[in-house]
């Protein structure tokens, strides 16, 4: 079993148009970076439990497309882009956009490092504008969720690891 | 909602400068003088002022009213924001990063029974 401490996410934000994610995986970098390149492995993990892949199509080549349809609760949700750049098995880069709010694009990279028979795995998501980086502040302020002070505590604590 | 994005922004370029996420990181474990603040950056007191203005104009930090001394501390609302913010696409990529490991695992296994004939 992976040590509890390498299950962690790391989520923050260097600019004010891009997320960066960094995730430890028990796995050769050749593994985790396959486990990227078809509908075949994508459906086995890419979303939340509680929707299933209603359709996958990835043509995975620079310049070729991809849409996933998840299905859950009674809705089905679409999400498609294109590959912009492939260097197996080091990086990948695509564009994202979701069906619902079409024309808001960002663009994710995905960095595969090894370590020690673990891989590190970075996911830098760059929004296109300003717009589109705020789309999402919006969404969650009309829904009205309820926020609990933890993700501010674990914020922090990122902001301290970041920076000592 | 105009607002709201101009706070955003606000919030975002106080927080791009590494000194100042630092003074934040420092503030999240209690409040702090300029002195006491200027201590591990090895910087002038004016120059930690400065930051303080800049965290202060973004909502990031309120000071105190002493004159000799001055504590600074966090204020959690625009900070609350920015984690507010990235919370779905967090949510979205820890889910599934957990289930890209269960997988990964699994293929492991696969490759285990089906390779060097090493499991027993």
């Amino acid at each position: 079993m992976a040590a509890s401490g390498s299950k962690q996410l790391t989520v923050t934000t260097p600019t004010d148009r891009e997320i960066v994610m960094t995730r430890i995986l028990d796995a050769p970098r050749d593994l985790v970076f396959e486990a990227h390149t078809s509908c075949e492995h994508m459906s086995h993990w890419w979303g939340p439990r509680r929707y299933e892949i209603a359709s996958c199509e990835m043509d995975f080549r620079p310049g070729g497309a991809w849409r996933i349809v998840h299905r859950g609760e009674g809705q089905e949700f679409g999400f498609r882009g294109e590959f912009r750049d492939i260097v197996r098995p080091e990086h990948i880069t695509w564009t994202f956009e979701y069906e619902g709010e079409p024309g808001h694009i960002s663009v994710q990279t995905l960095t595969f490092e090894e370590h020690d028979g673990k891989t590190t795995l970075t996911s830098t998501l760059l929004f296109d504008s300003i717009e589109d980086r705020d789309g999402m502040i919006n969404s969650g302020m009309e829904s009205g969720a309820a926020e609990s002070m933890d993700r501010l505590e674990e914020y922090l604590l990122e902001l301290r690891s970041r920076t000592s | 909602m105009a607002v709201a994005a101009e706070q955003l922004d606000r919030t975002f370029a106080a927080l791009a400068d590494p000194t100042r996420r630092a003074i934040l990181a420092r503030l999240a474990g209690g409040q702090a003088s300029v002195t006491d603040l200027a201590e591990p950056f090895a910087m002038s007191l004016p120059a930690v002022s400065k930051h303080l203005k800049v965290l202060e104009r973004a909502g990031l930090i309120a000071r105190g009213r002493e004159r000799q001394w001055r504590p600074a501390r966090l204020e959690a609302g625009p900070l609350k924001e920015v984690a507010d913010w990235m919370e779905p696409y967090r949510r979205f990529w820890e889910e599934s990063y957990d289930r890209l490991e269960e997988y990964l695992e699994e293929l492991q296994d696969r490759g285990k029974e089906h390779g060097d004939g090493r499991k027993r």
